[in-house]
C-alpha cells in the first residue's frame, strides 16, 4: 500500500526488531545447539546445523537417563485436571456470586480475594504437614488440590466479568419453562463460557506447568516428578554433559512454545482483556 | 477449618427454605469454598499460628510467644540472613520497577503508534520469555553467560564491548544485578501487555484533541496519556511487588538454595527454604519456616496496603 516509510517509522521498527531479537535470541540460541555436536557446540555457537554438524544424542541421553516422558505425562496431567476442575467450580462460585443476591454474597468474593493477592506459597510449611497426614506426599493429588485452591480466586473473579455479560433473557427464558437452576448453569451457562476458558488458561495454566516450588516440595520423587522439576534434577546431575544439557532444555521448551505459538492470539487478547480491570 | 464456607452452610441445610439461603447457592458454592478454605486460606492462617510456637529436639511444640520473630529480627545468627535477604530482595524489586517497568512501557509506548505493521507479531514474540518457566530461563541465561561456552563475550566483542565480560554470574558483586536483569528479561512481557492495552483503551479524540492544541508528542504522552495509565501502572507496581517478594525459583535454579556466592543473591524465598527445609550444614525448622513465612506476609500485606491506601486512592481520580 504505501510505499513510503518515514523515517520515525523506521526507527521504532529497529528498535522493536532489535528488543524482539533479544526476547528470543537466547530461546533460539539454546535450541538450534541442542542439534550440534559437542564440537559445533563451542566451534560455532551461532551457526545453524548443518549436515555435517547435525546429531540427537543430547536428545537420546535425556531419554536414556531420565523418565521424560513419565515427567511429561505427570506435568499434563496436573495441568490439565487442575485447570478443568478451576474452571468447572470455579464457574459454579462465579455463577451464584453473580446470579443470585444473598446474604453474604460481598464477604465471600472478598474472603476469595484475599487468595489473589496473598500468595499460597506462604502457607507451605502447613500444606507440606497437611500433606504429609493425609498420606498425600509424592502423589500427583496433592499438588492438584493446591493449584485448585491456588487458581480459583481468579478464575472465580474472571468468570464472573464474563458471566455478567450473558445476555439476562437466557437465564429467564429458562427459568420460566420450569428449567432448575442446575440445569441453567450446566446447558446454558457452561456452554457459552468456553471463550473465557482461554483467558482462565493464561492465568492458571502456565503458572501451573512452570511451578517449581510444589513439585519440589510436595512431590520431589519417586517417578512424580514434573517436567520443570524433572529438568533441574536432570541438570543438576549432568551438567557438564553439554549435549543433554540444551537437549533437555529444549525438550522442556518445546511444547510450551508450540502451544503459545498456536493459542498466542487467545492469549494475548485474555490477557489484555482480562487484567485491565 | 473452613469457618467461612460453615457459616454459610450450615443454617442452609438445616432450612432449604426459600427465604434464607436456596440449597443450589450451596451446591454452586460449596466445592470452591471448601478447596480455597482447606488448601489454601487455613495453611495460611496455620502458618501464621505455627510461628508463635517453638520446637524441640523431641518434635514436641511449644507455645512460644514472640519469640520466634525475636529471633528473626535480633539474633544474629537469623538476623544477619534475613536482613541481607530482605535488603537483596528490596534491589531486586527495585531492579524490576526501573528496568522491567521502564523497558515495558517503553515498547508498549511503541507498540500503541497507530497503523504500526507487524505489531502482534512483536508482542507474541516479545511475550514469548514469559510463558516459559523461570528454572528453564535460568539455565538459558546460566549457559548463555557461562564463560565455557562463550556466547556472551564473543557477542560482546562484536559491539566493541568484549573487556567488559566477566564471570557475573559468580562474582558477589554481580551477582544480583545479573540475576535481577535476568528476570526482568523474562517478564518485560507482562508491563509491556498491560500498558499497551490501557494505552489502546484511551479515546483517539483526547490525544486529537491535544494535537490540535499544539501539543507536540512529548507534551502528549506526559501530559494526557502519562495520567491516564496512571492506575494501570499502580496495578503493574503491586503485581511487580508481590511476584519479586515471592520469587524463589529463578535463584534456587540458577544458584541453588544456598543463594551464592556467599548469600549475595540470597532473597526472602530463598530464605525461607533454607529455614524450613535445611540446607547442608544447616537443619530446618517448621516453626522458624511459618516465622519467616509469615514476616513475608507482613511485608506483602504492607505493600498491599501503601498500593490499596496510598496510591489506588489517589490515581482513581484522574480516571474517567
Amino acid at each position: 500500500m504505501n510505499r513510503y516509510i518515514r523515517p520515525g517509522r523506521l526507527a521504532v521498527h529497529i528498535a522493536l526488531i532489535l528488543y524482539t531479537i533479544i526476547a528470543i535470541g537466547p530461546i533460539l540460541l539454546i535450541v538450534l545447539n541442542a542439534f550440534k555436536t559437542r564440537r559445533a557446540i563451542f566451534a560455532d555457537p551461532l551457526g545453524f546445523p548443518d549436515a555435517r554438524t547435525f546429531t540427537t544424542i543430547g536428545f537420546d541421553q535425556v531419554f536414556a537417563k531420565s523418565d521424560f516422558g513419565l515427567y511429561f505425562i505427570n506435568s499434563l496431567t496436573i495441568t490439565v485436571v487442575s485447570l478443568g476442575l478451576i474452571v468447572l467450580i470455579g464457574a459454579m462460585a462465579a455463577w451464584a456470586l453473580t446470579e443470585y443476591r444473598f446474604r453474604g454474597n460481598t464477604l465471600i468474593s472478598l474472603y476469595l480475594a484475599i487468595g489473589i493477592m496473598v500468595p499460597i506459597r506462604l502457607g507451605s510449611v502447613s500444606i507440606l504437614r497437611m500433606m504429609v497426614e493425609l498420606n498425600l506426599v509424592n502423589t500427583l493429588t496433592a499438588l492438584i488440590l493446591v493449584y485448585v485452591a491456588q487458581g480459583l480466586p481468579l478464575a472465580v473473579l474472571i468468570l464472573s466479568e464474563f458471566i455478567q455479560q450473558i445476555p439476562k433473557d437466557l437465564r429467564d427464558a429458562a427459568r420460566c419453562d420450569g428449567v432448575s437452576e442446575y440445569r441453567i448453569f450446566g446447558s446454558i451457562i457452561l456452554p457459552l463460557i468456553r471463550p473465557a476458558i482461554a483467558t482462565v488458561a493464561v492465568f492458571t495454566m502456565v503458572p501451573i506447568w512452570n511451578d517449581l516450588w510444589f513439585p519440589l516440595i510436595l512431590s520431589p520423587g519417586d517417578g512424580k516428578q514434573t517436567v520443570t522439576l524433572g529438568v533441574q534434577q536432570f541438570i543438576g546431575q549432568y551438567v557438564t554433559d553439554w549435549n543433554a544439557v540444551l537437549a533437555s532444555l529444549t525438550l522442556a521448551i518445546a511444547p510450551i512454545l508450540v502451544l503459545y505459538l498456536l493459542f498466542s492470539r487467545y492469549l494475548v487478547r485474555g490477557l489484555t482483556a482480562g487484567a485491565v480491570k | 477449618m473452613s469457618t467461612t464456607s460453615f457459616e454459610t452452610t450450615a443454617p442452609l441445610v438445616a432450612a432449604p427454605a426459600r427465604s434464607r439461603l436456596p440449597l443450589h447457592i450451596v451446591v454452586f458454592l460449596a466445592p470452591a469454598l471448601l478447596i480455597y478454605s482447606i488448601f489454601s486460606i487455613y495453611p495460611l492462617v496455620d502458618t501464621i499460628r505455627l510461628s508463635f510456637y517453638a520446637g524441640d529436639q523431641t518434635g514436641a511444640q511449644h507455645f512460644a510467644g514472640l519469640d520466634n520473630f525475636r529471633m528473626l529480627l535480633s539474633d544474629p545468627t537469623w538476623s544477619g540472613q534475613f536482613w541481607n535477604a530482605l535488603r537483596n530482595n528490596l534491589f531486586f524489586f527495585g531492579v524490576h520497577m526501573v528496568v522491567q517497568n521502564g523497558i515495558g512501557l517503553g515498547l508498549a509506548m511503541l507498540l500503541s503508534l497507530p497503523r504500526l505493521t507487524g505489531g502482534s507479531v512483536y508482542r507474541t514474540l516479545i511475550f514469548l520469555p514469559t510463558m516459559l518457566s523461570v528454572v528453564i530461563i535460568g539455565f538459558v541465561w546460566q549457559l548463555m553467560l557461562n564463560p565455557l561456552w562463550g556466547i556472551a563475550p564473543s557477542l560482546l566483542k562484536a559491539v566493541g564491548l568484549g573487556s567488559f565480560f566477566g564471570p557475573w554470574l559468580g562474582q558477589e558483586s554481580t551477582a544480583l544485578i545479573t540475576i535481577s536483569l535476568i528476570s526482568v528479561w523474562q517478564f518485560v512481557g507482562i508491563p509491556m501487555m498491560l500498558i499497551y492495552a490501557a494505552l489502546i483503551n484511551i479515546p483517539d479524540d483526547l490525544l486529537d484533541a491535544a494535537t490540535v492544541d499544539g501539543a507536540g508528542p512529548f507534551s502528549v504522552f506526559w501530559f494526557v496519556r502519562l495520567p491516564l495509565i496512571l492506575p494501570t501502572l499502580g496495578v503493574v507496581s503491586i503485581l511487580t511487588f508481590v511476584a519479586n517478594f515471592n520469587a524463589f525459583d529463578l535463584i534456587y535454579a540458577v544458584k541453588g538454595a544456598l543463594a551464592g556466592p556467599n548469600f549475595s543473591t540470597d532473597i526472602l524465598g530463598t530464605f525461607f527454604y533454607r529455614t524450613f527445609f535445611g540446607y547442608q550444614l544447616q537443619v530446618g525448622s517448621p516453626t522458624m519456616g511459618a516465622t519467616v513465612a509469615t514476616a513475608m506476609l507482613i511485608v506483602i500485606l504492607i505493600g498491599v496496603l501503601i498500593y490499596l491506601f496510598g496510591i489506588q486512592r489517589r490515581l482513581q481520580r484522574h480516571t474517567f
